[in-house]
């Protein structure tokens, strides 16, 4: 009995040490330090394993920078975000942004979801045209000709799930949880836009292949409206 | 030279010359003020900066900044079994902060528990602690808090529940836990052990969550014996045991690093410590946090479990196991290592981890389901993180693989189910 506890002991004491010699090798690089991020929203951010992830890679730095930052101070929510990155800081952050950013990754094919004609229509009238008796934007005076963005905050609207768009939308538009938080322009527009035109252009949106590039600038009546947005850099607000 | 390089020459030469004036000019700016400030930075501003400092030690702004809110504007919502806090401002505003207190006032507040108009505080602010805090310090905290950006912020008022929310109850709370009183250094111990218990004890109030409250929100022990914190789910060791976060068998250097980093060679912050390392913890002096150290080693551990002989496992716990170790082999090995060794440092060792053992499970339930970073510090501004299990794995899985890493190279606690699981989701934080 004595023995087999001291063979125990024994045992247990060169496992300790054994331990201090196998420490695990981990790599100095943000790509090991953003695995946190990178186990929903797919290896190196380039696709989703669950479709409401969206991609994050080759994003817009400052649009990428201010979600982050949004998702901290409970100005955007959701709670698995919220408690990620409770604790850091606005360089780190900025650096986890132009990694994201950086990357360069081909696009996976678009969604294949059959969309009626009359629901094609709709929803490239939207994006292309907007409704202006209803005080309603085109999509692409903010978000670019292409779709692709606006530099630096304003994001591009290709490569993302139906469903990740149809619950952002939704989101505002309801003045729901995860986005009613937040007043702006983007809030306001989706308050005017009905379920169905929500819902055709997610789906639009969705079936579209991603090509182009974000535009440069906004136009100065759009920079108006959505002052809050452009105002974003670097303000605590 | 063709002309037109000459002309961007010369005007390149002027500019440089006009930076170099400019740069002496504020230069001799500088240096003026840097000569007159020994006379002109008045003794309230040097009272201010101090007053800063311990400010960061009791760590106000923690609590009375709501979250992406203005500093010290209050509007934090503080859960509690007893209803919602609601944190006042406490930015120098006369109408909806304390700009029209005196520091009679603030000491009041501080050292009594009482508002200004004589009201009872709910020792939600711990009053129960600062009331260690001498008046020197307090007095430095108001000059500071007297200071800073005005901000105009009425904050909603107080959500607490029938019939904790009857004020009078208050005095009888009081007349049963509220001891006031300045700390009183022991004369048998350092000067150095008397300003770590000082600050663990008083302004840093660490006692506000590693004790055990009774059902009335009030301290059971003296000491640091750990404790749910209230209105969340995580669980605040003990600082006395040594089967939880009791650190007498620590060097002091690493009691340092891990107060002031985040982390350490074998542990690392989460939850709400990681929160009052980044938000105070981070900038204190190297005195003062050896100072807490060297008091935090010399608690004795009080609660130490005898050695438990544990029997054999029966074969359905052994399969129980076997499924947890099939989990961690794929989501958890490639960070933790083959026989949990951990990265130092980076990724925190299984084997041996106190936090992962501790009879209540909440913190290790809570790692694998929200995951985490740790604070962004001075010292470790870019941390590795743990990605949020709770995305990825059912609750029944993440019940089988922290029963596997409760029970695997040498460690032996009990096993957790999945309502164990279920029970620790839900809090907002």
């Amino acid at each position: 009995m004595k023995y087999s506890i001291l063979f125990i002991l024994l045992f247990f004491t060169n496992l300790a040490k054994a331990n201090e010699v196998l420490s695990v090798n981990i790599p100095d690089t943000l790509a090991e330090r953003v695995k946190a991020c990178t186990i929903c929203h797919g290896a190196e951010g380039k696709h989703s394993r669950d479709a409401y992830y969206p991609r994050i890679a080759g994003k817009l730095e400052g649009y990428l920078f201010n979600q982050l930052r949004h998702f901290r101070d409970g100005r955007r929510y959701y709670q698995p975000m919220a408690i990620l990155l409770e604790n850091m800081s606005d360089e780190y952050l900025q650096e986890i942004a132009r990694y994201f950013a950086s990357l360069n990754l081909p696009y996976p094919p678009p969604e294949s979801i059959t969309l009626q004609s009359s629901e094609a229509n709709l929803a490239k009238k939207l994006a292309y045209s907007g409704d202006l008796k209803r005080n309603i934007p085109a999509c692409s005076a903010c978000h670019g000709k292409d779709l692709m963005g606006t530099a630096p905050f304003v994001p591009g609207l290709l490569g993302l799930h139906s469903t990740y768009l149809t619950a952002q939308l939704g989101g505002w538009h309801s003045g729901g949880l995860i986005r009613g938080k937040i007043t702006n322009c983007m809030a306001d527009i989706a308050k005017k836009l009905t379920y169905e035109e929500i819902n055709a252009v997610a789906k639009w949106l969705a079936t579209q292949p991603v090509s182009g590039k974000p535009a440069n600038h906004l136009p100065p009546e759009m920079a108006q409206r959505c002052v809050s947005i452009v105002s974003e850099n670097g303000e605590a607000r | 030279m063709i002309p037109s390089m000459r002309i961007i020459a010369r005007e390149s030469k002027n500019n440089f010359l006009f930076l170099v004036y400019m740069l002496t000019l504020l230069m001799v700016a500088h240096t003026a003020v840097v000569n007159a400030s020994p006379e002109n930075s008045t003794l309230s501003e040097r009272r201010q900066a101090q007053g800063e400092y311990l400010a960061r030690v009791g760590n106000c702004l923690g609590c009375h900044t709501a979250k992406g809110g203005r500093p010290f504007a209050g509007g934090h919502r503080l859960l509690t079994s007893f209803g919602t806090f609601i944190t006042p401002n406490i930015t120098p505003d006369k109408e909806t902060g304390i700009g029209s207190w005196s520091e009679e006032d603030f000491w009041k507040a501080m050292h009594e528990g009482k508002s200004r108009d004589g009201k009872l505080l709910y020792p939600a602010f711990p009053y129960t602690e600062y009331t260690k805090v001498t008046r020197a310090d307090a007095d430095l905290i108001f000059a500071y808090l007297q200071s800073i950006p005005v901000v105009s912020q009425s904050n909603p008022p107080h959500e607490i529940r029938f019939p904790y929310n009857s004020r009078p109850l208050l005095y009888l709370w009081r007349a049963l836990f509220f001891k006031q009183g300045v700390y009183e250094p022991d004369q048998s111990k350092s000067d150095e052990w008397n300003r770590g218990a000082y600050l663990v004890q008083g302004l840093g109030h660490c006692n506000a969550c590693h004790i055990a409250r009774n059902v009335l929100g009030a301290i059971q022990e003296d000491t640091v014996g750990g404790g749910q914190i209230m209105g969340s789910n995580w669980y605040a060791p003990s600082l006395t045991s040594r089967q939880e976060a009791g650190s007498m068998h620590w060097a002091i250097e690493e009691i340092i690093e891990l107060l002031s980093s985040g982390v350490s060679q074998r542990a690392m912050t989460s939850g709400p410590m990681g929160t009052v390392v980044r938000q105070s913890l981070q900038y204190l002096s190297q005195d003062d946090l050896r100072a807490m150290a060297v008091y935090l080693k010399s608690i004795p551990e009080s609660n130490a479990q005898p050695e438990v002989s544990y029997p054999e496992m029966p074969e359905n716990v052994r399969k129980y196991l076997a499924q947890g170790e099939k989990l961690y082999k794929r989501y958890c090995e490639g960070c933790h290592g083959v026989t949990g060794q951990g990265a130092s440092g980076i990724y925190p060792a299984l084997a041996g981890n106190r936090s992962v053992t501790m009879t209540i499970p909440a913190n290790v339930i809570r790692s694998v389901l929200n995951g985490g970073y740790p604070p962004t510090t001075a010292a470790n501004p870019r941390p590795y993180g743990m990605p949020p299990f709770q995305q990825i794995i059912r609750d029944e899985e993440v019940a089988q693989v922290v029963s596997f890493i409760r029970n695997a190279w040498g460690n032996r606690s009990s096993l957790v189910s999945a309502i164990d699981v279920g029970q620790s989701r839900g809090s907002s934080y």
